[in-house]
C-alpha cells in the first residue's frame, strides 16, 4: 500500500452464519479526505467500518489501517481513532462532561490535557452549558453532538462515522455536517456510512455505493451524477402508455414508480423540450438530477429488507 | 485479535474506574444495604431465632448461635454483590447502555473490559464485607486480627463469583433469564452452604454434595477467619475457590467473546 492510504481494502469479506455481508471490496481512503460508503439497509456499510475499527475481525482480504493490519494491532490503531457509532451509546451513568472525562481515560490521557480538551470540545459542539447535565435530559441532537466531541477527545487522524445524522432533525443535521467539515478542513480524514445522498454529496469527497456486500461504483459524487444519470431529470406526473412508448422509441432511459415517469437527460437534452412540448399536461417537473437518481438507478427501487 | 487471557492488559483498571466513578455518584444509597443487612440479620436471628437455638456447636465448642451465623452472612454477601454486579449490572451495560460497544472503540480489548468487570464486582464484595466488619465488629462479633484476613478473602470469592454470573451474562438471551441461574444455584448455596447450620451436623454424604458448592468453601474460610480458629481445611477451601475461580474466568472470557465479536 502506499504512505498516503489512511484505509487499505483489498478483497475484503465478511460472513455471517455463511452469508457474505461483505463480499470481497476494495477500496482506498487517502489522507485528509473524506470518503462516504453509501448503500441501501443491509449493503454491508456499517459491517465495512465496524471492521475499519477493529470491531470485527475480517474473514478474508487485507485491511490496514495507518498501515497496520487490523488483526495484528487493534490497540495502536484505536488510539488513533474516533468512531461514532450508529446507536447513541454514551454512557448513561454520567453527566456530559464525565462522559469525555472518563472516555479519556481509556485513551490515557492525562487529566489536565483532558479537562482543557473537553471544555475545548464542548465548546465546539456547543454544550458547554449542558456539561453537568445528565446524558438522559438531552436530546437527540444533543446526544449526538457530544458523541462526535466523544470521538474527537483523542484527536484522531480518522474519524469513523456510522450514520451520523440518522434521526436528527434538520437543524441538528446541517449542525453536524457543520461539524464534519470543519474537521476535514483542520485535516481529519473521515470515512462515514450514510444513505442520504445529499449527506454524501455534501461531504464527501469521494464515495463508494454498496449493494449486497459488493462496491456497485465508485467516483466523485458529482461525476457519477453526470456519468450515470446525467445533468437533469424530468419527472412527469399522470402519464400514459403513449408517453412510455414515445420514450422507448427515442431510446431514453427512464423509470417507472407508481405515479410518475422519471425520465434522465443523459446526452440527449433535445428530446426534453420535445417531451415537455408534447406531454406533461398532467404536470411535470425539470429538475437537476442528483446522488439519489444514481443511487435508486443502481441498486432499484425495491425494498431490500 | 487473537482472543483469551493474553488479550488481559492492565487497561482493565480503566474499566474499573469507570465503575468506581458511578459508584462515588451515589455513595450514600451503596453504603446504606451493606450497613442495613447485617443489622436485619441480627434481628432475626439473634432475637428471633437465637432464642430457640441459642448455641451451636462449631469446632468442638458451643458458640452463640449469632456468632456462629454472622461470618455465613458475610460469605453471601460477597457472593451477591459479586454476582448480582456481573449479572443485572453487565447485562445492562452490555446489552442496553451500550457502554462496552463504546470503550471498545478505545484502545482497550474485550477482555480489558470484562477483567475490569469481574474485578468491579470482586471489589463491590469488598466493600460491602468491610462496611459490615464495622457494623458486626460494634456487636463484638469478629475476633481481631484475624478477622482482618476477611477482607483479601471476600476479594478472592468476590472474584470467584463474579467470574460466574459473568458465564450467565454471557449466556443468557433476556434478563429474566438469570431467575433460573439464581433458583437453581444461588438459593441452594445460600441454604446448603453452611451459612446457617453447621456442616458437620449432617450425614456425609450431605456434607460432601456441600463441599461440591463453592460458597460452602467460602463459608469454611471467612468462618475460620472470623473466628480466629483457623485448622488445616482453611487451604483446601482457599485453594477449591481459586480453582472454581479461575475456571469460571476463563470460561466466561471465551463465552463473552464467542457472543459479542462475531
Amino acid at each position: 500500500m502506499s504512505a498516503a492510504n489512511v484505509v487499505y481494502a483489498e478483497g475484503l469479506t465478511k460472513k455471517f452464519d455463511g452469508l457474505a455481508a461483505v463480499a470481497g471490496i476494495d477500496f482506498q481512503v487517502g489522507r485528509g479526505e473524506c470518503f462516504g460508503l453509501l448503500g441501501p439497509n443491509g449493503a454491508g456499510k456499517t459491517t465495512t467500518v465496524r471492521m475499519a475499527a477493529c470491531f470485527l475481525p475480517p474473514d478474508g482480504g487485507r485491511l490496514e489501517v495507518f498501515g497496520l493490519p487490523v488483526e495484528a494491532h487493534p490497540r495502536r490503531i484505536k488510539a488513533r481513532l474516533g468512531v461514532c457509532s450508529q446507536e447513541d451509546n454514551l454512557d448513561p451513568d454520567l453527566n456530559v462532561l464525565q462522559n469525555l472525562l472518563v472516555y479519556s481515560r481509556y485513551f490515557d490521557i492525562d487529566r489536565r490535557t483532558a479537562r482543557v480538551r473537553a471544555e475545548e470540545l464542548l465548546g465546539f459542539v456547543g454544550l458547554a452549558g449542558r456539561r453537568a447535565s445528565p446524558v438522559l435530559q438531552l436530546s437527540g441532537g444533543m446526544k449526538r453532538r457530544l458523541v462526535i466531541a466523544r470521538s474527537l477527545i483523542n484527536r484522531p487522524e480518522l474519524l469513523i462515522l456510522d450514520e451520523p445524522t440518522t434521526g436528527l432533525d434538520p437543524q441538528a443535521r446541517h449542525q453536524v455536517w457543520d461539524y464534519i467539515l470543519a474537521l476535514k478542513a483542520g485535516g481529519t480524514t473521515s470515512l462515514l456510512t450514510t444513505h442520504y445522498m445529499e449527506e454524501a454529496a455534501a461531504l464527501c469527497d469521494r464515495i463508494i455505493i454498496m449493494d449486497r456486500g459488493r462496491i456497485v461504483i465508485e467516483g466523485r459524487p458529482a461525476e457519477l451524477v453526470r456519468s450515470v444519470v446525467g445533468e437533469r431529470v424530468v419527472e412527469i406526473t399522470g402519464y400514459d402508455e403513449a408517453e412510455e412508448r414515445f420514450l422507448r422509441e427515442r431510446q431514453l432511459y427512464f423509470e417507472k414508480t407508481a405515479r410518475r415517469l422519471l425520465v434522465f437527460s443523459g446526452r440527449s437534452e433535445e428530446s426534453f423540450a420535445e417531451i415537455t412540448g408534447r406531454f406533461c399536461r398532467g404536470g411535470c417537473t425539470l429538475r437537476m438530477a442528483n446522488l439519489e437518481d444514481v443511487f435508486l438507478k443502481l441498486t432499484g427501487r425495491e425494498l431490500k429488507e | 485479535m487473537s482472543s483469551g487471557l493474553g488479550n488481559i492488559s492492565w487497561r482493565a483498571v480503566r474499566v474499573w474506574q469507570r465503575n468506581w466513578t458511578v459508584y462515588c455518584a451515589t455513595w450514600l444509597i451503596n453504603f446504606l444495604a451493606p450497613i442495613l443487612e447485617p443489622l436485619l440479620f441480627l434481628l432475626a436471628f439473634g432475637v428471633g431465632l437465637g432464642r430457640l437455638v441459642p448455641s451451636v456447636a462449631y469446632g468442638g465448642l458451643e458458640i452463640p448461635y449469632r456468632v456462629f451465623i454472622m461470618p455465613g452472612i458475610l460469605a453471601v454477601s460477597v457472593m451477591n454483590y459479586a454476582f448480582f454486579e456481573t449479572t443485572y449490572a453487565s447485562f445492562v451495560r452490555i446489552y442496553f447502555q451500550k457502554t462496552y460497544d463504546a470503550i471498545l472503540a478505545t484502545p482497550l480489548l474485550l477482555e480489558d473490559v470484562l477483567a475490569g468487570e469481574i474485578l468491579w464486582g470482586a471489589t463491590k464484595s469488598v466493600l460491602a464485607t468491610a462496611i459490615m466488619m464495622v457494623v458486626v465488629s460494634c456487636f463484638g462479633l469478629l475476633v481481631y486480627p484475624a478477622a482482618l484476613w476477611l477482607i483479601p478473602a471476600a476479594l478472592l470469592g468476590g472474584l470467584a463469583f463474579a467470574s460466574l454470573g459473568m458465564i450467565f451474562t454471557g449466556l443468557v438471551g433476556s434478563i429474566d433469564q438469570f431467575n433460573l441461574p439464581i433458583f437453581l444455584l444461588v438459593t441452594p448455596m445460600y441454604l446448603f452452604g453452611g451459612v446457617f447450620f453447621p456442616l458437620e451436623s449432617l450425614p456425609d454424604w450431605a456434607v460432601n454434595l456441600a463441599k461440591l458448592l463453592p460458597l460452602t468453601h467460602l463459608v469454611i474460610v471467612m468462618r475460620q477467619l472470623a473466628l480466629g480458629r483457623v485448622d488445616a481445611s482453611l487451604a483446601g477451601s482457599l485453594a477449591a475457590l481459586l480453582v472454581f475461580g479461575a475456571a469460571c474466568f476463563v470460561l466466561a472470557l471465551y463465552l463473552l467473546r464467542r457472543r459479542l465479536i462475531k
